[in-house]
């Protein structure tokens, strides 16, 4: 691990005045992804700042009659909050599918969002990687990609963003509350924080130089079946093939948001208008711009057949 | 793409990798490159109490919570596994919540009350759930056994404060103290020597009061 400077904020003011006044910085939370990164030396940092003093660890309701969750509370205390498990259940099932019990009581919100890609091509220092050293290729486009993105990949990058609670947020249509070094807030939907790879696979999300994520907002509860479905290799600790949020009313169309498919959770509100027409329609609309290679084909049948199976489980439970 | 299409020779790689030139998630700066001045290991006291003895360290800004432990208090109960989050050797409680101590610098924990396998306790004077592993055999070579006990210890504490798992039915529901429970919540503390079904038993015992 490369020498680093470390400075402890007494608040959300005091984390951004630092941040602001240093180059190389690195806001740090849990710490469970950064510190893994920092060993690797794929993230080297000079100076962290520590934000475990400010006040982001509440979960609180808002005007609107959502919540507030800040970037500090915890994934185990996210997901065993009461108003949480009752009334956004996907959200609380993506969070517990995630990682292991000792890493979600570490994780947090902010810092979840911020994982980076487990690409083992990324995280190989010896290979070529666009998204850890712009411009020098990528080793997982000829190389082991079955758990690669198949849905908004470019020619630089097919690697995708491992979170769960992302998905969960996304087909909750959430808002990432972001502060920057002047003390402006603004509100980021879910949709438009991260990026997709382009040209530029280093660039992962839309937050500015110096900003930093001080909570997410969630809207009023959206009624339904909640149900988050993960795929994996193992029955847990593993991360997703593929995952499916999903939202599904009494009545009215569903609401479908999928992990492991891309560098981003993803959601496609069109294909969603095709569900009228069955769980195959949605599918093919869906999956109409997939790029797969020969190891990770099966994605594309993985999700028709986990759309499939939720949606026919939630017609059982309404009868 | 084959090799000789890339940008930048292997050799290139390896420099441009030692560096510094890395991709940031929080662009702060972009891709500001460390100077040599400015990279020099840097030292810091960390106060902190580690089974019940306040400890005062001066240590490199660099040093997980399992190497202060290890190298620096002294207590060698806890393990380094694989030293990445995924193997849950290193599993201790850090004001009574377990963590993975290899993922967590010492000068984060500032104030914390950590507790260690030793502190949990000693040959003379074993913990249930230590008495409850070596009565059901929940362990063959032993490396991965603090860690797993330092887990079993949190896990019953969890269920008894209602934090639900992946596995759990009803989410909103008490919850029952079953294999399936266990063995879910346990999945972070991997044992090679495969012990898990006894390592189970142990925990299923303590955690029902019979220990």
């Amino acid at each position: 691990m490369r020498p680093f400077n470390y400075h402890r904020a007494s608040s959300v003011k005091d984390a951004l005045a630092i941040a602001g006044a240093k180059s190389n910085v690195k806001f740090i939370a849990g710490g469970t992804n950064l510190l893994d990164l920092m060993k690797l030396e794929i993230e080297t940092p000079m100076h962290l700042v520590d934000i475990a003093d400010t006040d982001l660890d509440e979960i609180t309701t808002t005007s609107a009659g959502g919540l507030r969750i800040g970037a500090l509370v915890s994934n185990t205390d996210l997901a065993a909050n009461k108003t949480i498990r009752q009334h956004y259940q996907v959200l609380s099932r993506a969070l517990l599918a995630g990682a292991s019990g000792q890493l979600r009581n570490k994780a947090t919100t902010g810092g979840n969002l911020l994982q980076r890609t487990r690409c083992p091509y990324f995280y190989d220092t010896n290979q070529a990687c666009n998204k850890r050293v712009p411009g020098s290729g990528c080793s997982a486009l000829e190389g082991f990609n079955r758990n690669h993105a198949i849905l908004g990949t470019s020619d630089r990058c097919i690697a995708t963003h491992p979170s769960d609670m992302a998905v969960a947020m996304r087909v909750l249509d959430a808002q990432v509350e972001v502060k920057a070094a002047n003390g402006d807030t603004r509100m980021i939907a879910m949709e438009n924080f991260h990026t997709l790879p382009g040209d530029t696979p280093h660039i992962e999300n839309t937050l500015k130089a110096g900003e930093m994520i001080t909570a997410v907002a969630l809207p009023p509860p959206i009624d339904g079946v909640h149900v988050y479905q993960k795929i994996r290799d193992r029955a847990s600790y593993a991360f997703a093939l593929v995952s499916v949020a999903a939202i599904i009313p009494k009545s009215g169309t569903a609401q479908f948001a999928f992990g492991g498919l891309a560098h981003k959770p993803w959601r496609d509100k069109t294909a969603e208008k095709e569900l009228l027409k069955g769980s195959k329609a949605f599918t093919d609309a869906l999956l109409k711009t997939a790029s797969t290679t020969e190891h990770n084909k099966f994605k594309v049948t993985l999700v028709e057949r986990t759309v499939a199976a939720i949606l026919a489980q939630a017609e059982e439970a309404k009868a | 793409m084959a090799k000789d299409n890339l940008p930048i020779s292997r050799r290139g790689l390896l420099k441009l990798s030692t560096t510094g030139v890395v991709t940031t998630a929080i662009p702060v700066t972009g891709f500001a490159e460390p100077s040599e001045t400015d990279s020099k290991p840097t030292e810091q006291v960390v106060k902190l109490t580690v089974n019940g003895d306040k400890k005062r360290l001066k240590l490199d800004t660099r040093t997980t919570l399992l190497d202060m432990l290890r190298e620096h208090a002294d207590l060698k109960g806890t393990k380094k596994g694989c030293d990445h989050g995924q193997c849950g050797a290193c599993t201790v409680l850090v004001n009574g919540v377990r963590i993975n101590s290899c993922l967590s610098l010492a000068v984060m924990h500032q104030g914390d009350d950590i507790q260690t396998i030793e502190g949990l306790g000693q040959p003379d004077n074993l913990h249930p759930m230590q008495e409850a592993f070596v009565k059901h055999d929940g362990f063959q070579c032993g490396y991965c056994t603090p860690g797993q006990i330092c887990s079993a210890v949190a896990v019953i504490d969890e269920i008894e404060k209602g934090i639900p798992s992946h596995v759990t039915g009803d989410l909103t529901a008490d919850i029952a103290l079953s294999r399936e429970e266990i063995r879910e919540r346990m999945s972070g503390n991997i044992c090679r020597c495969a012990a898990y079904p006894n390592i189970v038993d142990a925990i299923q015992e303590v955690g029902e009061g019979n220990a």
